[in-house]
């Protein structure tokens, strides 16, 4: 089970309506939230995806389980689109991979459950920046931490928490999964 | 408020008969741009319905006023809902009874010439899919040659002609759709046939169809010959029907030839697709009238909406018969091939009785055009 923001029930109800829910339901979401949809109709998975490309929010993937197809959503978040990062000790992706196999080096995956669930890299730490403020316990502050999102920008906000607790070597990879090419893992459903 | 339907049927019939129709297709783009209803006289615009759920106003300025209107979707939901809006606005548009799953499932009968003593020759076009299924009438029975799936079409055509239906025949081993002749022969008592070398892993008794295999239906004897032509399956069998057709399965089709590449390695059967062909076929009287088991595209239908044509013509025009140089065939057999149809490993293990989809399924399964030819 994947934590998300919103479970939408869409099981049973034939094309259009899955995508006429779902549009409704994303509406009532914040900003970078996550939404379960959960359907029978089969090609609610072509139309989802599609949908989500020409709405501009972000497909995360599908888990099939028996007759039913979960779907995960994340409603778009204009405030990642901006460029610039504040925190000034980055990463590239390349850079990224050099070190990540070092013993002194762990890997925070800030992204929602859901994104991490669909592909995250082997190894990674998953807390998502919402929860972060409350679980920095979980994270050895003697090792270097590489923070990742999707895009760099999330993981700007994390890496500036880390310091601010008392993190001594935080280093954000700010080009993100979005641009990652190396190998990635996925959650069973 | 209520839009009107348009039926898969009315809808044949403007494709054949070349009538002007716009469709406002509502699927999604990869489904538009894999699969659509085609026709000679039919414009299109493509938007998502997802697109739309805030208004249409964005394709009202785009829809003629002098042709009909027709939504499309996959299944009819789409349309219904889309056909409505446009009424609020004010425009006339029908929608797509049943969607794609029922134009892929439409058949249309066309009698394509009548046989010795009053017999008769029905080719049954599925015109979404591009496949051909035939009946020969005489005397009150009736064989079938790569019946489709909607078995009631057929059985219902049989009884309306006052024909039982003793004989249906497979050409081969079908990967682009599921064969509904099993079904009709244990529904009429009638002898399913298949070529024994496509059979080896079906799961259900079968009578072997062989070369020279000889059956006569009705007291008018009107006869029907195998001629064993392999090169798209190993098995591949054509028929001669009443000296004057020549059913050629999906060995030749009217403007292209068929693949080896779908229930092998093409490498292993391009010389006997070559044989089929070419040496075969060409001793063959010209005067048959061919009848394949698919057409790929709209220009390969006669005026009656029928697929037929001349022996002789198809040496003369279709470029697939007109390869000299042995090598330059192979190539074209066997590179740059079009993609294998959706599903194809699951609608031969369907047809080998090996798996029982439900139908919801089997209609995935067949969705999507007939990619059979090589052109």
């Amino acid at each position: 089970m994947i934590q998300t923001d919103k479970l939408l029930d869409a099981k049973g109800l034939a094309c259009p309506m899955p995508i006429v829910r779902t549009k409704k339901a994303m509406t009532e979401l914040e900003p970078g939230q996550v939404i379960e949809v959960q359907a029978t109709d089969k090609g609610s998975l072509a139309d989802i995806k599609a949908w989500a490309k020409s709405s501009g929010n972000q497909y995360l993937g599908t888990f099939e389980e028996g007759d039913v197809l979960k779907h995960y959503l994340r409603k778009a978040d204009q405030s990642e689109e901006k460029e610039e990062v504040q925190f000034p000790h980055t990463v590239t992706n390349a850079e990224l991979k050099e070190q990540m196999g070092r013993d002194d080096v762990v890997v925070l995956d800030v992204r929602e459950p859901a994104e991490y669930a669909f592909g995250h890299i082997e190894g990674a730490i998953s807390i998502p920046l919402g929860e972060l403020e409350n679980r920095t316990a979980e994270l050895d502050a003697e090792k270097e931490v590489i923070v990742i999102c999707r895009t760099g920008n999330r993981s700007d906000f994390a890496a500036k928490q880390l310091a601010d607790k008392g993190f001594g070597r935080v280093k954000n990879a700010v080009e993100g999964m979005s641009q990652w090419d190396g190998e990635t893992e996925q959650n069973n459903a | 408020m209520t839009v009107k339907a348009m039926t898969a049927k009315e809808v044949a019939r403007k494709v054949i008969e070349n009538q002007p129709l716009f469709i406002l297709d509502v699927r999604n783009g990869d489904a538009f741009a894999d699969w659509k209803i085609e026709g000679g006289n039919i414009q299109y615009l493509n938007t998502p319905y997802f697109d739309l759920l805030d208004g249409v106003e964005e394709v009202v300025s785009e829809l003629p006023k002098d042709r009909d209107i027709l939504v499309v979707c996959a299944k009819e939901g789409s349309s219904v809902m889309v056909a409505e809006m446009l009424d609020e606005e004010g425009v006339d548009a029908a929608y797509l009874e049943g969607g794609m799953k029922a134009w892929s499932e439409h058949l249309e009968p066309v009698k394509v010439g009548d046989l010795k003593n009053g017999g008769e020759l029905y080719q049954f076009v599925r015109i979404g899919k591009g496949c051909l299924s035939y009946m020969a009438i005489s005397d009150g029975e009736a064989a079938i040659i790569d019946a489709t799936r909607m078995t009631d079409i057929f059985l219902d055509f049989a009884q309306e002609k006052g024909a039982k239906i003793k004989h249906v025949f497979d050409t081969h081993l079908h990967a682009d759709h599921i064969s509904g002749g099993r079904q009709i022969a244990e529904a009429t008592g009638a002898t399913y046939y298949l070529p024994p070398a496509d059979a080896e892993e079906v799961v259900f008794d079968y009578a072997e169809l062989v070369n020279g295999l000889e059956v006569a239906i009705g007291d008018a004897k009107i006869e029907i010959e195998a001629l064993y032509s392999p090169g798209h399956t190993i098995g591949s069998t054509s028929f001669i029907v009443d000296d004057q057709y020549l059913m050629t399965g999906d060995i030749l089709f009217i403007d292209s030839i068929g693949r080896p590449d779908l229930a092998g390695l093409a490498e292993d059967w391009v010389g006997d697709l070559r044989e089929s062909l070419y040496s075969r076929y060409a001793e063959l009287a010209d005067e048959l009238v061919v009848l394949p088991a698919h057409f790929m595209i709209m220009d390969e239908l006669n005026e009656d909406g029928s697929v037929a044509k001349k022996l002789g013509d198809l040496f003369k025009e279709n470029h697939g018969l007109n390869i000299e140089d042995e090598q330059e065939f192979r190539d074209m057999v066997t590179k740059n091939l079009p993609p294998q149809p959706n599903a194809y490993q699951d609608i031969r293990k369907t047809n080998m009785g090996k798996i029982t989809p439900d139908e919801e399924v089997q209609r995935e399964m067949e969705i999507g055009p007939n990619r059979c030819a090589v052109r």
